[in-house]
C-alpha cells in the first residue's frame, strides 16, 4: 500500500500543532494573570492574592512544561516534514524564529526557574519581576511566531529568485498585512480563554462552598476580563475578516460558504457545503446581510469560490463549520460577560445558582474557539502553504510515507497518554484548591512537609491558611 | 562578507550545540543515573538539583535547530529528513522526561511511572543524540540538494557506539554534577558511578578517534598529513592528561567538589574540538560545506545583529539564575 506523504505530513503537523496551541493559549494568559495577582499582593499586602498566585502558578507550571515539550517538536518538524518549505522560506522566516528563540524562549524558560522555585529564595519583588518577564516572554513568543505564520498567509517584503524567497525589507516582512490583526486576535484569545478557565474554577468552588473568599476574587476578575475582552474580540475579528477578504478572498468565500459571486450578498447562517456539487445543502441565508458584514454596504459583492478552478479551493466545509464554531463561542462569551456584569451590578454574582452552574462548564470553550479559529486560518490557506507562492504539496520532505505514518501513530499514542495525564493532574490541582497562607512549596517542588510549612506560615503571618487541606479532601469526591 | 559570514554562523551554532551538550548533558545525566538508586528521597534531591534549570538548558537545543534553519537552510533541509526517525524519537523521549519534572511531584505518592518516564526519556534522548552525531560523522547521501538515502541510513554499528558513548558521557556529567551540588546519598551515588562512567566515556572517545580516520580518508588526511599533525597532536595528549586528573580527583574525596565536573566539561570540549577538526568545513559531510548551504547574506546579517546584543543578555541572566540557586541541595531540603 502506498501512503500519501503529503496528506500524512499535513495530518501530523495539524495534530502536533493543535496539541501545542492549547498550552500556549493557557500559559500566555495565566502568566499574565499570576503577575497581576502578585502585583496586587505587593500593593495591598493582602494574603489572598499571594495564595491565589501560588495556586495558579502550580497549574501554570504543569501546562508550561507541556507547552515547551510540544513546541520543541514543532520547531524540528519544519525540517523533518517540510524541508522544501524550510528551504524556500528559510531566508525570510528563519530569522523570525531565530529572534523568537533569543528574545522569548530564553526569557521565559530561564525566569521560569525563579518563578516556580524562588518563593522562599528571592524577595517578593524579584518573584513578581520574574513572573512578569515570563509573561512578557510568552507574549513575545506569540509576536514572532505569528509574524512567521502571517507571512505564510500574506507574504510581503520579499522577492523570489531561483525558487527561493529572499528578503528585501524586514519591516514589511515582520509587519506583513495580516500580522497586526492576527497578533491582536490571538493574544486576546489567550487572555479570554484563561479568563473563562478562571471563571469556571471560581464558580466550581462557590458551588461546592469551598475557598469562598478566593473564589469570589477569581469570579470578579474573570467576569471583568470577559466583559471587556469578548466584545473586543468580536471587533478585532471583524477587522481581521475584512483584511482577509482583501488578501485571501477564497478563504473568506469558504468561511461564508459562498460559491457564486452573484449571490454573495446573502449571509449564509447555516448549510452543508458540498465541495463536488459546488453548493450548500439545507441553506438558510439572510439576503443582503453578507454584503453588510463584509463590505459594510447594502449590496456590495465579493468573490465566490467559483472564481478559481476547483483544485485551488480550500476544503470548504471544514472552514465553514470551524468559522461558525468560533464565532458562536465568541457570541456566547459576550453574553456571559454581559450576564456576569449585570449580576455583579445587582450584587447577585455569587448567589445566582444557574449562572454559577453554567459558568462552571465554561472552561473548555476558549480552547475550542482557538482551535476552530486556527483551522479556519490554516485550512482556508489551502492549497497554498505560502499563499500564492508555494503549494502545500511542494513543501514536503523526501521522507517515505511509511516513516511519516509510523511517527504519526507514535505521536498520537504519546500525546494521548502524556497530555491526558497532564490535564488530569491539572484537574487534581484544582480539586486540591488554593493552599495555606502561601508557604507550601509549589508544584514540582521538593519534599514538601506541607503541614509543617503551613504551620510556619501561620506563625509568621498570624493568619489562618484559609480553607485548609481538610476541605480539599471532601471536595475530591466531587470530581469533574 | 560572502566568505566570513557563514564561518561566523558556523561558530555560533557550534557554540550553541556545545552549550546544549554541556548543560542539558548534566540534567539528562541525572535521569540516566535515576535507576541506580531506589530511594525516593535521593531521587527527589537529584531531580531538585536540576529542576530550576532544565528548561533553560533545553532552549539551547531549540537555538541549535532553529539557528541551523536561520543560517544554513539547505543543511537543515537535508539533515532533518535524513535523521527523521532518530530526531522524532529524541523529541518524544524529551517529552517524557520534560513533563516528568512537573508530573512526578503532582502524582505523588503514585509517581513510579514518572520515575520510569524520567529515566527512560533521558536515556533514550541521550542515546539518540549520540546516534545522530555518529550518523552525521559518517556522512549523508545527498542527491540534487535533497536527502537521497533511506529511512534507516543512520542506523550503523558506529552510530550505536556513539550513542552509547554519549549516554556514558552525559551520565558522567550528571554524576559529577551530583558531587558538586548535593550532599549525602545523592553525592555518594555520584562518587560511586563517576569512575565507571569516565572509563566508558574514554573508551568511546578512543574508539571513535581510531575508527573515523581508519574508515574515512578525509578525516585521516586531516589529522595525519603534515603540517597538520604538528599542530594537532597536543589534543589527544591534553585529553589523556585531563582524563588522568579527573580520575585522580574522583579517587580523592578531599579534592574540591567542583573539580570533577569542570574536568568533565574540559573532556567534552576537547572531544568536541576533535570532531570539529575532523568535519569542518562540512555541515553535511561529505557533500555540503558552510558556504554551500548558507542563507542569504541579508538574512545572516539581520540575525547576527540581534544575536550580538541578545546572546550576551541571555548568558547574563542565565548566569544570574544559576547564581540564585547556588549552593548544595541537601537531602530533605528543597528550594523552599
Ligand atoms: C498554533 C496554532 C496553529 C494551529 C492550531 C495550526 C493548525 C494547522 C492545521 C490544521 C494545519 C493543516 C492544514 C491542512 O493541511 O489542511 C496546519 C498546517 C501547517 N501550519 Fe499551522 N497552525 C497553527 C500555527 C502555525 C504557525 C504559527 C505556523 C508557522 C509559523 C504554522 C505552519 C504550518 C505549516 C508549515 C503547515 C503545513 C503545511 C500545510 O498543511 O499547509 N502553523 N496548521
Ligand atoms: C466573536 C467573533 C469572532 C470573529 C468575527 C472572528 C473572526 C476571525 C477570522 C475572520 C479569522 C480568520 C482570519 C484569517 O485567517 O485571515 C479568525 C481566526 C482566529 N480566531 Fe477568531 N473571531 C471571533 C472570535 C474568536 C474567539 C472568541 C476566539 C478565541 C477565544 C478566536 C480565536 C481565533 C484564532 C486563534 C484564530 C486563528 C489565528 C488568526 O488568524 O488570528 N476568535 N477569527
Amino acid at each position: 500500500m502506498e501512503f500519501d506523504p503529503v496528506l500524512l505530513a499535513r495530518i501530523q503537523f495539524a495534530f502536533t500543532v493543535s496539541f501545542h496551541i492549547i498550552f500556549p493559549a493557557f500559559t500566555i494568559g495565566l502568566s499574565a494573570y499570576v503577575t497581576v495577582l502578585l502585583l496586587l499582593w505587593l500593593r495591598t499586602g493582602d494574603e489572598k492574592f499571594h495564595r491565589l498566585a501560588r495556586f495558579w502558578t502550580k497549574i501554570f507550571a504543569v501546562s508550561f512544561a507541556m507547552g515547551v515539550v510540544s513546541g520543541i517538536v514543532l520547531s524540528y518538524q519544519f525540517g523533518t516534514n517540510w524541508s522544501r518549505f524550510s528551504e524556500f522560506s528559510g531566508n525570510v522566516i528563519g530569522p523570525l524564529i531565530g529572534y523568537e528563540v533569543l528574545t522569548a524562549f530564553y526569557l521565559e524558560a530561564t525566569f521560569l526557574g525563579i518563578m516556580l522555585f524562588g518563593w522562599n529564595r528571592v524577595p517578593p519583588w524579584l518573584l513578581t519581576l520574574a513572573s512578569a518577564l515570563v509573561a512578557i516572554g510568552t507574549a513575545t513568543s506569540a509576536f514572532w511566531i505569528l509574524s512567521a505564520n502571517s507571512w505564510m498567509q500574506t507574504p510581503a517584503g520579499h522577492e523570489i529568485r531561483d525558487g527561493v524567497a529572499f528578503p528585501l525589507d524586514w519591516l514589511q516582512i515582520i509587519f506583513n498585512p495580516s500580522f497586526p490583526l492576527r497578533l491582536a486576535h490571538m493574544l486576546t484569545a489567550a487572555y479570554l480563554t484563561t479568563a473563562a478557565v478562571v471563571l469556571a474554577v471560581g464558580a466550581r468552588y462557590l458551588l461546592a462552598g469551598n475557598y469562598t473568599e478566593d473564589a469570589k476574587t477569581m469570579l470578579r476578575m474573570a467576569v471583568g476580563m470577559i466583559f471587556v475582552t469578548a466584545p473586543l474580540q468580536l471587533f478585532i475579528g471583524d477587522m481581521h475578516g475584512l483584511n482577509t477578504l482583501e488578501h485571501q478572498p477564497m478563504k473568506v468565500a469558504a468561511m461564508e460558504g459562498n460559491w457564486n459571486t452573484e449571490t454573495s450578498g446573502h449571509f449564509v447562517l447555516f448549510g452543508i457545503p458540498s465541495q463536488s456539487e459546488e453548493k450548500n445543502h439545507f441553506e438558510i441565508a439572510i439576503p443582503y446581510a453578507g454584503s453588510l458584514v463584509l463590505t459594510h454596504s447594502w449590496d456590495g459583492k465579493y468573490p465566490g469560490l467559483n472564481e478559481v478552478p476547483p483544485e485551488e479551493r480550500p476544503p470548504v466545509a471544514n472552514v465553514f463549520f470551524a468559522f461558525r464554531i468560533m464565532v458562536g463561542i465568541g457570541l456566547l462569551l459576550i453574553a456571559t460577560g454581559l450576564a456576569g456584569a449585570y449580576l455583579w451590578w445587582r450584587g447577585r454574582l455569587f448567589q445566582t445558582p444557574w449562572f454559577l452552574t453554567y459558568a462552571s462548564y465554561l472552561w473548555p470553550v476558549g480552547f475550542i474557539a482557538i482551535l476552530a479559529g486556527w483551522f479556519v486560518t490554516e485550512q482556508g490557506r489551502q492549497p497554498w502553504l505560502v499563499y500564492g507562492l508555494l503549494k502545500t504539496a511542494d513543501g514536503i520532505s523526501s521522507v517515505p510515507g511509511a516513516s511519516v505514518l509510523g511517527t504519526l501513530i507514535l505521536f498520537v499514542f504519546v500525546y494521548g497518554i502524556v497530555f491526558a495525564t497532564g490535564v488530569y493532574y491539572i484537574n487534581r490541582l484544582i480539586v486540591k484548591g488554593p493552599q495555606g497562607a502561601g508557604a507550601a512549596a509549589p508544584a514540582g517542588l521538593p519534599n514538601r512537609p506541607i503541614s509543617a510549612a503551613e504551620e510556619a506560615a501561620r506563625e509568621a503571618t498570624g493568619k489562618s491558611p484559609g480553607d485548609g487541606p481538610g476541605k480539599a479532601v471532601k471536595n475530591k469526591t466531587k470530581g469533574n | 562578507m560572502e566568505w566570513y559570514l557563514p564561518v561566523i554562523w558556523a561558530g555560533l551554532i557550534g557554540t550553541a550545540v556545545a552549550l546544549y551538550v554541556l548543560l542539558d548533558g548534566f540534567d539528562l545525566g541525572i535521569g540516566i543515573l535515576f535507576p541506580f538508586t531506589k530511594k525516593e528521597a535521593d531521587r527527589d534531591v537529584m531531580m531538585n538539583s536540576v529542576a530550576p534549570f532544565w528548561d533553560g538548558n533545553e532552549t539551547w537545543l531549540v537555538l541549535g535547530g532553529g539557528g541551523l534553519w536561520v543560517a544554513f537552510p539547505k543543511a537543515y533541509a537535508v539533515i532533518m529528513p535524513a535523521m527523521y526517525l532518530p530526531i522524532i524519537g529524541m523529541l518524544l523521549a524529551l517529552i517524557f522526561r520534560g513533563v516528568s519534572f512537573e508530573f512526578r511531584w503532582v502524582a505523588k505518592p503514585n509517581h513510579r511511572w514518572w520515575d520510569i518516564a524520567f529515566a527512560g526519556g533521558s536515556t533514550v534522548a541521550a542515546f539518540l543524540q549520540g546516534v545522530i552525531l555518529g550518523a552525521l560523522i559518517q556522512g549523508i547521501n545527498v542527491v540534487d540538494g535533497q536527502y537521497g538515502g533511506g529511512a534507516f541510513d543512520w542506523l550503523t554499528p558506529f552510530s550505536i557506539l556513539t550513542g552509547l558513548a554519549v549516554v556514558a558521557g552525559y551520565g558522567l556529567l550528571g554524576a559529577t554534577w551530583l558531587i558538586m551540588r548535593t550532599k549525602g546519598p545523592a553525592r555518594a551515588l555520584g562518587q560511586r558511578m563517576a569512575p565507571q562512567l569516565l572509563l566508558l566515556m574514554l573508551a568511546g572517545m578512543g574508539i571513535v578517534s581510531l575508527w573515523t580516520p581508519l574508515s574515512v580518508d578525509r578525516i585521516a588526511e586531516r589529522w595525519f598529513s603534515l603540517p597538520n599533525f604538528y599542530f594537532l597532536w597536543p589534543i589527544p595528549l591534553v585529553t589523556a592528561l585531563l582524563a588522568f586528573f579527573v580520575w585522580r580527583w574522583l579517587q580523592h574525596p578531599k579534592s574540591h567538589d567542583a573539580l570533577p565536573f569542570m574536568g568533565t566539561i574540559g573532556l567534552f570540549l576537547l572531544g568536541y574540538a576533535g570532531l570539529v577538526i575532523s568535519t569542518a568545513p562540512y555541515l553535511v559531510p561529505p557533500h555540503l560545506t558552510f558556504w554551500d548551504t548558507a542563507a542569504a547574506p541579508e538574512s545572516q546579517i539581520f540575525m547576527l545583529i540581534g544575536t550580538l546584543f541578545l546572546l550576551p543578555m541571555v548568558l547574563g541572566y542565565t548566569a544570574f539564575v544559576y547564581w540564585t540557586f547556588r549552593g548544595k541541595v541537601a537531602p530533605g531540603e528543597g528550594y523552599h
